[in-house]
């Protein structure tokens, strides 16, 4: 058994030539680069590499490079002295921090928000697929809670930027879904209700720094109850989202 | 007559192989003119597949916590769930959590001896939120004289909702965590967080405070 799990061990963590290949190698290019104890700008440098020596680049975590030189020194680099340094072909290493023509040119983005939900609160997560800069398609999901009710929604929504390169940039939304209201139980007896469920909305949104976008908006909802009267109700909401 | 043609034959073919020695021989000191201008940068290198999308990011981190949650009214007893992180800048991050507890009987509800006021099922309190969190405070820690790591301490505020009493709840969190990385992609962490959310479950609406602390084992992918 002790055999078994170091064999099991060895397959691994072991073989260290073979993993001292799987790093990214890269040559310094800037005069000189400095090596952090943690991944921040607090930490104290404790070691300098020079131009031309090579660098095996560990891993990376938000703006911060684990690095290892060739005599095994680790530490943590920015990416502010990395981009100018070279793999071993002689290209620039590719560690551009997102910006906001990443926001651009996105595909992905996920979000949540919160705010208010005619009186009650609400909480929405969402999900987005950007065709052009343009338009996107939007999946979201929202809890209620109020002190009559409870629900939840689903909702699938094409948003429209008129303006991609704005800072602060307008959209518009139009989308449907399904709505399940639950009054609560200490009430007289309601029946639970889903009912079908058509928005309009707009808002703004702008661009923080690396993944990161604020977002505010406003969407009209129009229930469409099985009663004489359609429910209309108006919700607020402010978050945040990351695109990737 | 014979001989002259001969003789002919003789210089043309002497011609010829002079004329081909020294075409061999130009052609020859071309080539030792390429071997001796040798490129000063050989195009020839290795170009390795691996490219700058293949640098291990390790932005996400995933954990689990257990600790001790009072629950206002309902006593305190042992929480646990998980979280999930995304470091968005090395100050920032948002995290994802799920806790559940069980909670106890109110002190009305031992004292009186009366009816219960709520069923087994509904004494379960649950929780969800998404919060946004800041490293206020990175620094290291040292443990001994050969060991010294990375640690944060981090403010958290974000928004949620609780399930409790066969009801669900807007939630308000605020807190303060402590986290100490073990190595590169293992970090233990400290945490207290204060809940807060509306109810009128024992009569007149107020707002609760449910504090807990944990500790959590986390891992950075």
């Amino acid at each position: 058994m002790r055999i078994l799990s170091a064999i099991l061990l060895f397959a691994c963590f072991g073989n260290p030539a073979y993993a001292n290949t799987e790093f990214y190698q890269a040559v310094v290019a800037d005069p000189y680069i400095e090596l952090h104890t943690g991944p921040g700008q607090g930490y104290p440098i404790f070691h300098v590499v020079d131009e031309g020596e090579k660098i095996d680049i560990i891993k990376r975590r938000t703006s911060w490079f684990r690095v290892r030189t060739a005599r095994g020194v680790k530490g943590w680099v920015s990416i502010s002295q990395l981009t100018r340094t070279l793999d071993t072909s002689g290209e620039p290493t590719d560690v551009n921090d997102p910006g906001k023509d990443d926001f651009t040119t996105r595909r992905w983005e996920m979000g949540v928000l919160a705010g208010d939900f005619e009186g009650a609160n609400v909480i929405s997560t969402y999900g987005a697929y950007s065709f052009t800069a343009n338009i996107s398609a939007e999946l979201s999901f929202s809890q209620i809670t109020g002190d009559i009710s409870n629900g939840w929604m689903v909702n699938a929504n094409i948003i429209h930027v008129p303006f991609p390169e704005w800072r602060v940039m307008p959209f518009l939304t139009l989308g449907t879904g399904v709505i399940r209201i639950e009054p609560k139980a200490t009430l007289v007896q309601v029946e639970d209700r889903t009912d079908q469920i058509g928005h309009v909305g707009a808002g703004i949104r702008t661009y923080l720094s690396q993944r990161f976008v604020f977002r505010a908006e406003y969407k009209s909802y129009v229930v469409f109850t099985s009663r004489d009267d359609n429910e209309e109700v108006d919700e607020w909401k402010l978050g945040f989202s990351f695109f990737f | 007559m014979e001989t002259r043609i001969l003789i002919f034959l003789l210089r043309a073919t002497l011609l010829a192989s002079l004329a081909a020695t020294s075409i061999g021989c130009s052609s020859k000191l071309v080539d030792i003119d390429a071997d001796q201008k040798e490129p000063v940068i050989d195009a020839r290198v290795d170009r390795r597949e691996i490219k700058a999308a293949d640098i291990d990011t390790e932005d996400f981190e995933l954990g689990i916590f257990g600790g001790f949650m009072s629950v206002e009214d309902f006593g305190s007893n042992a929480v646990y769930g998980a979280r999930l992180a995304y470091h968005v800048t090395e100050g920032i991050f948002v995290e994802a959590s799920y806790g559940r507890t069980d909670t106890e009987e109110t002190s009305f509800e031992r004292l009186s001896g009366g009816a219960p006021l709520l069923s087994d099922d509904d004494r379960l309190f649950q929780y969800y939120d998404i919060s946004l969190g800041y490293n206020l405070l990175p620094g290291e820690v040292f443990v001994g004289s050969n060991w010294a790591s990375s640690s944060d301490l981090y403010f958290i505020l974000g928004v949620g909702n609780t399930s409790f009493a066969g009801d669900e709840f807007f939630t308000i969190n605020f807190g303060a965590g402590y986290r100490v990385l073990v190595n590169d992609w293992i970090a233990v962490h400290l945490d207290v967080r204060d809940r807060v959310f509306s109810t009128d479950l024992l009569g007149e609406k107020k707002n609760v405070n449910n504090i807990e602390f944990n500790f959590g084992l986390s891992f950075f992918f």
